[in-house]
């Protein structure tokens, strides 16, 4: 079955969510939502290995070859964040279980698993398809599933996130598919690499930038750059604990792939960046999410939404690399796509604890947690010390390669940017440290519930996978290089 | 009820032949204009004119709304199963060939297989997202 491992990596978690929706039984779907995700993980830590030895794999969908058919397509960038999705989001449902019985009502249960899985196995859809109409097809799979996801939470406030972000979210489909509508009137193919090969004899005119723009606006508006993140912080913050860390840590990042996936590999380096406009575009807004969305989040009381606001500044990060567009940009993008993942998951899934045990909601109900709950506190103070970059953090690493590349193209303002947005992540970082280790427990603020083993165990894990790729950067730096390297840059190098 | 007798006589006439046409689009989709999204939609026209005629209550009893919800699903794994069988048998996924000695059979019948599910898929929710708005506040 090893051959058909790029359609099953994506056909396993959407099987699952089939059979949960039939089944609706919450214990019996836990099993089954837990089986699909470990054979996703078996089956994309196949892909990645065959993918290193053979290089890129061709999987022609429905027996179709390619460029007529689907194909579907695996090298060593998206099979490695395939196996990164699969994983963490495998370790999100073990953890989900118990935070679920709190947060959800129980006919609701099975309809979130359901949902889980179909948004999951939408991402590794479009991380995997080669074919620009299919990842529009797998776009809207993962979108209308995570729309579900966030109208789930008991705050009725999440029903309105949940619309805002349906809105926007069509938008941005359409652009997207706008945009790929005018590259098929130009090249007459909808195949991706097939695209690329032809768009290399085609002259620069007006409907390619067209399509160009279409496309970056179309899916800036899923990955929440910065003037078009309004979506985001809503959506995180009602909906239910497990989306949130799920959403934050994988959703987000797939879109960013995507766009990466057009700039270097469809429309070509060269193509995209003589363009001086479109370099300053995107570095510009970088820079204004890493300034702006920090400034917000300094002054946000709910603490979903802080982190939710410091995620737009992070994507800033990821997309000023995009920006830079060097050797060292590119493997800081590509490692924080992957840290951050791991950050967010962290970050998100100690507060789903503190949901769990105590309702806590808001900043200041934060106060003396060191006291109350010291494992939690932990966790939360070392994952948010990497938002911010501290040496022997995942974040260090990212911010480490972004700085090298910006020097390296001397873009000085990029770095002094760089500085100064680190400061304002301690400052909205540091008041919660300060929060949780100086302040005297606030009364009335017993813990209410014991946190089960499973939810410690997975945040624990997420925390220490923080500093673990923080001080061994092997398994993410140097898979990052390969990717890098091999797939992005290969005519360049 | 009892002023819109031409209505509901009308109606009664007119749902065998909805449901029958709905079947031509469905079988008739792999070699002409038509398909399972089309054909889903007429026969769930159909459902929806029986529930505007003879009013919600007697609908749901009718059509019980979990058989609509569990045919969203059901269509779905029709189709993934489709899409296995031709894994298990050693070809791509979703590819027909394997569905039968004679390619060309294998691929209609594996249009009709996936045809299906999306029938089957189609009229679950347009019927379930129809009673949803229709029994608000009802329940």
């Amino acid at each position: 079955m090893n051959e058909h491992a790029p359609a099953l990596v994506v056909m396993l978690p959407i099987i699952g969510a089939v059979l949960i929706m039939l089944i609706r039984h919450n214990n019996l779907n836990w099993g089954i939502a837990l089986l699909s995700g470990i054979s996703t993980i078996y089956y994309s830590i196949i892909l990645y290995l065959n993918a290193r030895s053979v290089g890129t794999i061709s999987y022609a969908m429905g027996g179709w070859e390619p460029p007529v058919g689907i194909e579907y397509r695996i090298d060593e960038f998206n099979s490695l964040l395939i196996a990164l999705i699969a994983t963490v989001s495998f370790l999100i449902l073990v953890y989900a279980k118990s935070s679920l019985n709190i947060e959800l009502k129980k006919n609701k249960i099975s309809t979130f698993y359901s949902m889980y899985l179909l948004c999951l196995g939408g991402l590794i859809g479009i991380l995997s398809t080669g074919d620009a109409f299919n990842a529009f097809v797998f776009l809207e799979i993962s979108s209308l599933a995570t729309y579900v996801i966030i109208s789930m939470g008991n705050d009725r406030r999440g029903l309105l996130a949940a619309y805002q972000y349906l809105i926007i979210g069509t938008i941005g489909a359409t652009l997207y598919v706008i945009g790929v509508g005018l590259i098929f009137i130009i090249t007459g193919s909808l195949n991706l690499y097939d695209i690329s090969v032809k768009l290399g004899d085609i002259e620069l005119y007006r409907p390619l930038l067209a399509s160009l723009a279409f496309i970056t606006v179309g899916i800036a508006l899923k990955i929440a750059l910065f003037p078009l993140h309004a979506w985001l912080p809503n959506a995180y913050a009602f909906a239910p604990s497990v989306g949130t860390a799920f959403l934050a840590s994988t959703a987000t990042k797939v879109a960013i792939y995507l766009l990466i996936k057009y700039l270097y590999l469809v429309y070509g380096f060269d193509l995209v960046y003589s363009n001086q406009i479109f370099i300053f575009v995107v570095l510009s807004l970088s820079i204004i999410a890493m300034f702006g969305a920090s400034m917000i989040a300094i002054f946000q009381s709910n603490l979903k939404k802080l982190f939710a606001y410091s995620s737009v500044a992070q994507i800033g990060y990821i997309t000023l690399g995009i920006g830079i567009a060097n050797y060292n940009g590119l493997i800081g993008s590509t490692v924080h796509i992957i840290n951050h993942s791991i950050i967010k998951a962290a970050i998100f899934l100690a507060i789903g604890c503190l949901v769990f045990s105590s309702k806590i909601v808001n900043i200041d109900q934060l106060a003396g947690l060191g006291k109350r709950m010291p494992m939690v506190a932990v966790c939360i103070t070392v994952s948010s010390l990497s938002l911010i970059g501290v040496p022997g953090t995942v974040g260090f690493i990212s911010k480490w390669y972004l700085v090298l590349g910006s020097l390296e193209q001397g873009l000085w303002v990029v770095v002094f940017a760089l500085a100064v947005s680190s400061i304002l992540a301690l400052i909205y970082v540091g008041r919660i440290i300060e929060l949780i280790w100086f302040h005297a427990p606030v009364g009335g603020m017993v813990s209410q519930n014991k946190i089960p083993f499973e939810m410690i165990a997975v945040t624990v894990v997420m925390t220490i996978a923080t500093i673990y790729f923080g001080i061994d950067t092997r398994l993410t730096g140097d898979l990052a290089k390969i990717a890098v390297e091999n797939v992005l840059l290969g005519e360049q190098l | 009820m009892r002023l819109d007798l031409l209505l509901r006589i009308s109606s009664k006439i007119f749902l065998p032949f909805i449901i029958l046409f709905a079947f031509y689009v469905q079988f008739h989709g792999d070699f002409g204009p038509g398909g399972g999204f089309q054909a889903g939609v007429i026969f769930a026209a159909g459902i929806i004119l029986y529930t505007i005629i003879f009013g919600i209550k007697k609908a749901q009893k009718d059509f019980p709304e979990t058989i609509f919800n569990y045919m969203v699903p059901l269509g779905v794994l029709i189709f993934t199963v489709t899409g296995l069988i031709s894994l298990s048998k050693g070809f791509n996924f979703l590819d027909y060939d394997a569905l039968a000695h004679y390619p060309k059979h294998g691929q209609h019948i594996g249009i009709i297989a996936i045809e299906l599910g999306v029938f089957v898929t189609v009229i679950g929710s347009m019927v379930s997202i129809f009673y949803a708005f229709v029994a608000r506040g009802k329940k």
